[in-house]
């Protein structure tokens, strides 16, 4: 119980820690996608902290899990993320969409390292996915291959190609996870592109299907990943339940929190809801005013 | 030396015989193996044939993942499919990282059988070309095919192959080995040069007797490797012989004929007549009545470069 409890607090410190990062490098570049990567934070930190069998020393390890953000543009939380397991020094989290960065608006593969693949067109990432795990199967892998899919990206048809490819070369060793936030850019999938009934969707694609009620509860995902786990001949989907700009009040369940460029006086609330030290704060913004 | 082969079946051929000593080379099929002609190899090879279904953008996406694994994908269909359907797939999940993706189109311009304009493809080479880090090369017959196919396993990148469907006779050397960006003369001449590609390459042969019967004298080059193109020969054909002409399976526009245009007027302008489609949708029918009602029957082309070279 006791480590129960030590392992829930290490989790949300780096869960809290990154989305810090994500407002910081926000405040730094001038914009971002903030909605959807504040969604995400609980779910890549379990993936990079508990679950996933990789080596930040060495990213190319053939045998390493694999991640693909198939939404790509949410990368700001998994950025954050991959510098805190020593992909990149965390000094390169303020080049953020500068023009030579390695941190680029939508991840590269060729010259981040920790992305396993370059994603941002909606709809491609799942299937690369799917190339992945079916190679691993070709190849008598044992690593395993996770994919973050947005609910928006969900609307794309090559998404359910996908699905149906995975589940007919029978990929016990894909889990995909769909970030169910319920908001898309310009307003909410409900009235955008209803994707009801989901789970019925995917069940019927012939994914094992989990729903996760709090997709921001580290024991609900960890929980979920482990059952992944025991499903053999089938690909599964974890339907997490989500917030849109999560841990920012004034963002959370906002359609306009897809992407920020936020002023000071944002940044500065934004961080202290965050617990983020003062001295911090201080730095974060004299940059802003500096860059301005 | 392979005698009247259709270079789709030149290409099953030869992946079949490499894909048999090199176990990470796979053939993904959107439900056209028997047209393509990767049903030998599906036969030979299952384990490495991956049937992905009409499903072309998942096919690419899926190849992508394969190749960052060390495997070499063919992701096969009709090139109007395996172009434009997945050109945002083809930009985004395999050019931009520059995977080792190779894709294949086959069934090109206006010959694909008697299925008309939906499935003819007039503007591949032109988006095509417009990728980054993407190679496009046509094949003239099944030697030069063989040896395209035996490249691309080697070079490490993505290359869109562009494989006519029909019977073409013997053009290339039977020594020939392809260099990427290199062309090949097939015969020297003084007055005019004739550049073409792939399957419309027969009739440029038979357009190069008929000027001689007139006196004019053709250079004949073949140029497989579109992108990267071979700069050197056009420029040296416009020294030599002054005027170029350009004959193409494909629209005027971005195709073979423009890439022809965009080296001579930056490097070594001379008279140009570019002689393809004229930017209209093909028509179901043979490819004797298309080529007639298109203007890509040996005398429809004579007759366009004899009026060239009097203007």
């Amino acid at each position: 119980m006791n480590n129960k409890i030590i392992e829930k607090e290490r989790l949300e410190e780096i869960a809290r820690q990154t989305r810090i990062e994500v407002v910081q490098m926000i405040g730094k570049s001038g914009f971002g996608h903030i909605g959807g990567s504040m969604s995400i934070v609980e779910l890549l930190t379990v993936l990079y902290f508990c679950e996933m069998n990789i080596d930040p020393k060495n990213p190319q390890w053939e045998d390493r899990d694999r991640f693909v953000l198939s939404k790509g543009h949410s990368c700001l939380s998994l950025y954050a993320i991959l510098a805190q397991k020593g992909y990149f020094p965390e000094g390169v989290l303020s080049t953020l969409d500068r023009i030579d960065s390695i941190l680029q608006c939508h991840p590269d593969m060729k010259i981040c390292p920790g992305i396993d693949m370059s994603t941002g067109a909606l709809g491609q990432g799942i299937s690369a996915a799917v190339g992945i795990a079916l190679g691993a199967k070709l190849k008598g892998k044992n690593f395993r291959t996770y994919s973050i899919v947005g609910d928006g990206e969900s609307a794309e048809g090559q998404v359910w190609e996908a699905a149906m490819c995975a589940s007919k070369f029978k990929l016990d060793n894909l889990v995909a996870i769909i970030d169910y936030n319920k908001l898309t850019l310009s307003g909410k999938t409900c009235e955008v592109m209803p994707l009801e009934p989901f789970y019925d969707k995917w069940v019927s694609f012939g994914w094992y299907v989990i729903q996760i009620e709090d997709g921001h509860s580290f024991a609900q995902i960890i929980d979920a990943l482990n059952k992944a786990k025991n499903i053999k001949k089938k690909p599964t989907a974890i339907i997490a339940n989500t917030i849109k700009g999560k841990g920012i009040s004034f963002y959370e369940n906002q359609v306009k929190s897809h992407a920020v460029t936020m002023t000071v006086e944002q940044v500065e609330s934004a961080l202290k809801e965050l617990r983020c030290p003062q001295e911090e704060i201080e730095i974060t913004l004299a940059q802003m005013k500096e860059g301005n | 030396m392979l005698d009247k082969i259709a270079p789709r079946v030149a290409l099953g051929n030869i992946l079949t015989k490499l894909a048999k000593e090199n176990p990470n080379i796979l053939v993904l099929d959107a439900d056209l193996s028997s047209s393509v002609k990767t049903d030998g190899f599906k036969e030979s090879l299952p384990k490495q044939f991956l049937e992905m279904g009409i499903a072309e953008q998942n096919m690419i996406g899926v190849a992508a993942g394969l190749s960052t694994l060390g495997f070499i994908p063919f992701a096969c269909s009709f090139a109007a499919f395996a172009s434009r359907r997945v050109y945002d797939q083809v930009v985004a999940s395999v050019a931009y990282p520059r995977l080792n993706v190779k894709i294949i189109g086959a069934y090109v311009g206006l010959f694909v059988g008697m299925n008309g304009a939906t499935h003819q493809s007039l503007e591949d080479v032109a988006i095509m070309r417009a990728i980054p880090n993407m190679v496009v090369i046509e094949p003239v017959d099944g030697l030069e095919t063989e040896e395209i196919v035996k490249f691309a396993v080697k070079y490490n990148g993505p290359m869109y192959l562009r494989i006519g469907r029909d019977t073409m006779p013997s053009i290339v050397p039977s020594d020939y080995k392809f260099q990427l960006g290199k062309s090949v003369t097939i015969k020297d001449g003084s007055d005019v040069t004739i550049i073409s590609c792939g399957s419309i390459f027969e009739e440029v042969l038979s357009v190069e007797s008929l000027l001689e019967k007139e006196g004019i004298s053709a250079r004949i080059i073949n140029m497989s490797s579109i992108k990267p193109i071979d700069e050197e020969a056009i420029i040296k054909a416009a020294k030599d012989t002054g005027r170029i002409v350009t004959v193409e399976n494909h629209n005027i526009i971005g195709g073979l004929g423009s890439t022809v245009a965009e080296v001579l007027s930056e490097k070594y302008p001379v008279k140009l007549k570019r002689i393809g489609i004229r930017d209209v949708f093909g028509k179901s029918g043979t490819n004797e009545e298309m080529k007639k009602k298109f203007g890509l029957d040996d005398f429809g082309i004579f007759m366009q470069i004899y009026d060239f070279l009097k203007s």
